[in-house]
């Protein structure tokens, strides 16, 4: 049995260790929130945070999950995120949406912790690895300075 | 599939000690998660080796800085310890997704010739220490890498770190990566150099370069043509023509194409050198 932390919860799954993370979460924990884009971490739809930091799911075999702390679109702490992309129209078909969020959330609370700038360059450095086929990501970028704005008092 | 995850290091020599069937180590993943999935790998026998904290994290040694073999991308950029140009390739191996999992180990162990890492580590005369239950050697890394996609590492063996000299005060280092698009691309070509210039004569120069041969290669006949030369922008445009020309042989393949990579090649050495 591999155990971990999944969104603040402790759970256990049956799963082979060379498994890969989204494939459990989307199909034995039926947590469908993280997406399948490309399958081979170019497209960064499928990006959970691992012990704070963000990972492609889909590159990501269970053996290296068994005592971390994985976090999810489904977990809690987003919603200020969330509400910016909404506000802002940062998302449209939705399928990079929870990738963009996890890599937003890692970034905004790595650059916290070491007091990096929040701008645009460094927004967009940190999506560098999520694609979008719809926004052209000017109100991604829009959205998540607005929410690092507002991260404090969120 | 076989599968352990040994929680040292002597427990992972062990295990490929005793191994069977031929072991293929898994180090981060952004390689070999691919591999299965797609169908091109199917190995017999997997030893997962991340969990072996002997192998991560950078060190300061008496003469440079050795860096462990898990020590992944976001590591190595995060650390002032690491020489620049390390540091510039390690941010552009691939996105922070990317960075956050792919070692340094992982990037020589797949001897890919499109590798990021491994030109630097040429440019920089680094050595690769390995690690078997019978002992260490350390190879440098010109030596590791043997062919494409291969390199010196037997089957009881894993790397252990790397190690850096450090740089002399003087030393002019630059690194280029050309790919598709700025983030999170594979390259069509890479070039590294680290050289010393005293006057205006080229005192020492070493060099590196990946996606333009069947493995990463070293620049002997750049070396050749400028070292104990004064540098001046003839003699950089010839050295840069002339490795181009012999130390390179790029293909076509569905990055580029061999006309391509010389010619940009050449142009971006002439850059990296006149700075």
């Amino acid at each position: 049995m591999i155990q971990f932390r999944l969104n603040g919860e402790a759970v256990s799954v049956d799963a082979h260790p060379m498994a890969r993370l989204l494939s459990v979460l989307r199909r034995d924990l039926r947590l469908t929130g993280t997406k399948e884009g490309c399958g081979e971490g170019e497209c960064g739809a499928c990006s959970v945070v691992v012990d704070g930091k963000v990972v492609n799911s889909c590159l990501i075999p269970m053996s290296q999950i068994d005592g971390t702390e994985v976090l999810t679109i489904e977990g809690s702490g987003h919603a200020n995120i969330q509400d910016h992309f909404l506000a802002e129209g940062g998302t449209q078909c939705g399928i990079c949406t929870p990738g963009m969020i996890m890599a937003t959330r890692a970034f905004l609370e790595d650059a916290e912790a070491t007091g990096a700038a929040i701008d645009e360059d460094s927004v967009r450095a940190a999506l560098a690895g999520n694609l979008c086929r719809c926004t052209g990501y000017g109100k991604i970028v829009a959205a998540v300075l607005a929410a690092a704005r507002t991260e404090g008092d969120a | 599939m076989k599968f352990d995850k040994p929680r040292s290091l002597g427990e992972a020599l062990s295990i490929l000690a005793d191994a069977e069937l031929e072991p293929h180590l898994l180090a981060g993943g952004t390689d070999l998660l691919v591999e299965i999935d797609t169908g091109r790998t199917a190995p017999p026998h997997v030893v997962d080796i991340w969990g072996i904290p002997e192998l991560h994290g950078i060190q300061r040694e008496a003469e440079g800085v050795r860096i462990g073999s898990l020590t992944t991308c976001t590591e190595l950029y995060r650390d002032a310890r690491t020489p620049d140009i390390l540091r510039d390739a390690a941010w552009e191996v691939g996105a922070e997704q990317i960075r956050n999992r792919a070692t340094i180990g992982g990037n020589l162990g797949t001897a890919s010739p499109a590798a990021d890492l491994t030109p630097v580590l040429f440019a920089l005369g680094a050595t690769v220490r390995l690690c078997a239950r019978r002992g260490d050697r350390d190879l440098s890394a010109r030596q590791f890498i043997t062919g494409y996609r291969s390199n010196a590492l037997r089957p009881s063996e894993l790397i252990h770190s790397v190690w850096i000299p450090d740089r002399p005060d003087d030393e002019r280092r630059a690194f280029r990566k050309v790919g598709t698009r700025r983030a999170q691309s594979i390259s069509k070509l890479v070039v590294a150099v680290a050289f010393r210039i005293e006057g205006e004569v080229v005192i020492a120069c070493r060099g590196g370069a990946g996606s333009v041969a069947p493995r990463t290669i070293d620049l002997p006949v750049l070396t050749r043509e400028i070292l104990g030369r004064r540098c001046t922008p003839e003699r950089i445009a010839h050295a840069a023509r002339m490795s181009a020309a012999l130390d390179c042989a790029p293909v076509d393949d569905v990055r580029s194409t061999a006309l391509y990579r010389r010619e940009v090649f050449a142009r971006v050495l002439v850059d990296l050198l006149s700075r």
